[in-house]
């Protein structure tokens, strides 16, 4: 990790807030809320946290500000912004600013169970892998291999051509893709703590090894918990945008941001803005996202996630 | 050649083989069977039996797959379903074209990262390395092809005009005959990697010039410049190469958007193709591909890591 982010961190005094409690079990009720309200200090999650309000505010509340229906056909195609279409008109002649505010909602729940799929799953691996210290914790970790071997993009497309472009499998596929990338590292981090007093006290007394696993183990990585869902919640943006940009996520005539970029990339030399509105605005969140990410990295010290996607 | 490296490589060759039974089994998923799936619903009972008959889908399909893997390892990768050519005759050239790409990008991105991470660490704290910390963060995040299209309209439609939106080449021309479309491309590369290299080679290199022997040489008298990069920047490095290797592996996915954003004649743009069309053969061959690229850069960046660091090389003896 870096120095700079110890710096920080140590600036703003939080060490005592976040360092686990050493030999007891959790002593602090919800340490993830103490590592938020940490990063929630620094000014660069504030603005994260203000871009991700913005996008959402867009995609949920857009539909209903939406002055035409997204599949209405208001001007002449690929027509520049008039007062009718402040944006101008799509390919297909439909309102680009109605089609953008509508189609905000999908990327959104897509890239949300994706990253909840993937975390969800990864953690319980992680964990019981780190926790079995046998041949469980190898054919966990082989398994994860042969997943990790595909570019996530790639597995995605693979299980699309064979299945379909349907929207649970792209959900389902995304989060599969993160799960060993998640399981890696909670592994790593719960392997110090299996080690340690507690857990050896708690197996003593004969604690149920799922008792063990998720209530002694899980709440001592919650750092880099949250450190992972912001970072899969970023990818998961990505993915699923990319997915729809090739053609094969949401299908016409939805309204899709990756899909708008689908529909107009042809004709962008005459009409930029039915692309420029969703890039932006899939950049925007991407940005937002991890700069929330970065921000709780920089509060729950000893993390540096910015090297391994 | 030693214990600790053969075991890597059998490792690497084990994977690949559980890859290639995923890869496969992605065709025995098709609703139906392969060849109702590439002629449609409305094809006549006579084609649909020829082509089960080219597919070989009356064998078993233990042997479909040992037809199968076999092709793969004798480098013939069966006939694309949706222009009845050979998929190898079909990828030769597009292979050339996006290992170009690869190879241009990582030749630009490797040592401006290495260089942009050293040059960050050793102005550690003050505003410039503040600034280049937040672009590599906003850059990190950014999905390649929203990279993508931002070059194209700033320096192809929107802004400049310096080069084409749409990397096009004559039949037969290779990509680098015509560099001029290779640039964006490559250009989208290079920004989506080196936020990532040039991160931690500024984190490794901000711990190495604390560490004692840095101050020693200082001591001894040595100039600056030897202190960085005779003492420094060698220790620094191999964190900074094995993220290299990885991010090269993550570049067999990421062409595969950044094509298709400038419908650049690659594997990439074709996979695109062959997904839309259900050619399966061809969607296997380039996923074998990919992934075989990303088993080989991590295999590279173990053995560099046991290169590059004086207690594994002893151990791997």
């Amino acid at each position: 990790m870096s120095d700079q982010t110890v710096d920080t961190a140590v600036n703003l005094g939080l060490e005592a807030a976040v360092e686990p409690v050493p030999g007891g079990a959790v002593l602090q009720r919800r340490p993830w809320l103490g590592i938020l309200r940490n990063a929630l200090r620094l000014g660069r999650t504030k603005i994260g946290v203000a871009i991700v309000a913005l996008i959402i505010v867009i995609a949920v509340f857009g539909p209903l500000a939406a002055p035409h229906s997204p599949t209405e056909f208001v001007a002449v195609p690929n027509s520049g912004p008039s007062g009718d279409a402040i944006f101008g008109a799509d390919a297909l002649g439909r309102d680009v600013f109605s089609r953008f505010l509508h189609g905000g909602l999908s990327v959104l729940w897509m890239a949300a169970a994706a990253t909840l799929i993937g975390v969800g799953v990864g953690v319980g691996v992680g964990l019981v892998a780190a926790y079995s210290r046998n041949w469980l914790d190898d054919v966990l970790m082989r398994t994860s291999d042969v997943v990790l071997a595909f570019p996530q993009i790639i597995l995605a497309l693979l299980a699309v051509s064979a299945i379909g472009p349907k929207l649970w499998l792209i959900v389902l596929v995304v989060g599969v893709s993160h799960m060993p990338r998640v399981a890696r590292v909670m592994r790593g981090a719960a392997q110090e703590v299996v080690e340690r007093d507690f857990v050896k006290a708690a197996e003593a007394v004969g604690e149920k090894r799922s008792r063990i696993v998720f209530g002694e183990l899980l709440p001592n990585v919650t750092s880099p918990l949250l450190v992972e869902l912001g970072l899969r919640m970023t990818y998961s943006i990505g993915l699923v945008a990319a997915v729809s940009f090739l053609g094969f996520g949401l299908q016409p005539p939805a309204a899709d941001w990756g899909l708008m970029i689908y529909e107009n990339r042809l004709s962008i030399t005459v009409q930029t803005w039915s692309v420029l509105l969703p890039v932006l605005a899939i950049g925007l969140l991407t940005v937002g996202t991890n700069l929330i990410t970065d921000g709780i990295a920089r509060a729950a010290i000893g993390i540096d996630r910015t090297s391994a996607r | 050649m030693s214990k600790l490296v053969w075991r890597r490589l059998a490792l690497g060759v084990l994977t690949l083989w559980l890859i290639s039974l995923v890869v496969f089994a992605a065709v025995l998923a098709l609703p139906g069977d392969a060849a109702t799936a590439i002629l449609g619903r409305e094809a006549t009972p006579d084609r649909v039996a020829a082509l089960r008959d080219q597919l070989h889908l009356n064998d078993s399909v233990v042997t479909q797959y040992l037809k199968w893997v076999g092709g793969v390892v004798s480098g013939s990768f069966g006939t694309s379903a949706a222009t009845q050519q050979p998929v190898s005759e079909l990828l030769s050239e597009r292979v050339g074209n996006s290992a170009f790409l690869v190879l241009i990008a990582s030749l630009v991105a490797i040592p401006l990262s290495i260089a942009l991470g050293v040059w960050m660490a050793m102005r550690r704290d003050r505003a410039v390395d503040h600034v280049s910390s937040t672009v590599t963060l906003v850059l990190a995040a950014l999905p390649e092809f929203v990279i993508g299209i931002g070059l194209v309209l700033l320096f192809a439609t929107s802004v400049f005009h310096w080069f084409p939106a749409v990397s096009l080449l004559a039949p037969g021309q290779k990509a680098w005959e015509a560099p001029k479309v290779a640039v964006l491309p490559a250009a989208t590369l290079v920004l989506a990697v080196t936020p990532y290299i040039s991160r931690i080679m500024r984190g490794s290199m901000v711990e190495v010039l604390e560490s004692e022997y840095v101050t020693m040489a200082r001591l001894k008298g040595l100039s600056e410049r030897t202190v960085i990069w005779r003492h420094a920047v060698p220790n620094a490095i191999v964190p900074a190469i094995q993220v290299a290797a990885l991010q090269l592996a993550w570049m067999a996915g990421g062409v595969v958007v950044v094509e298709f954003v400038f419908s650049y004649p690659g594997i990439g743009a074709a996979l695109v193709d062959a997904v839309g069309n259900r050619d399966m053969p061809v969607v296997q061959t380039v996923t074998m591909l990919a992934a075989g690229v990303y088993v080989a850069m991590n295999l590279v960046a173990d053995l560099a890591t046991i290169l590059v660091t004086p207690k594994l090389r002893t151990a791997a003896r």
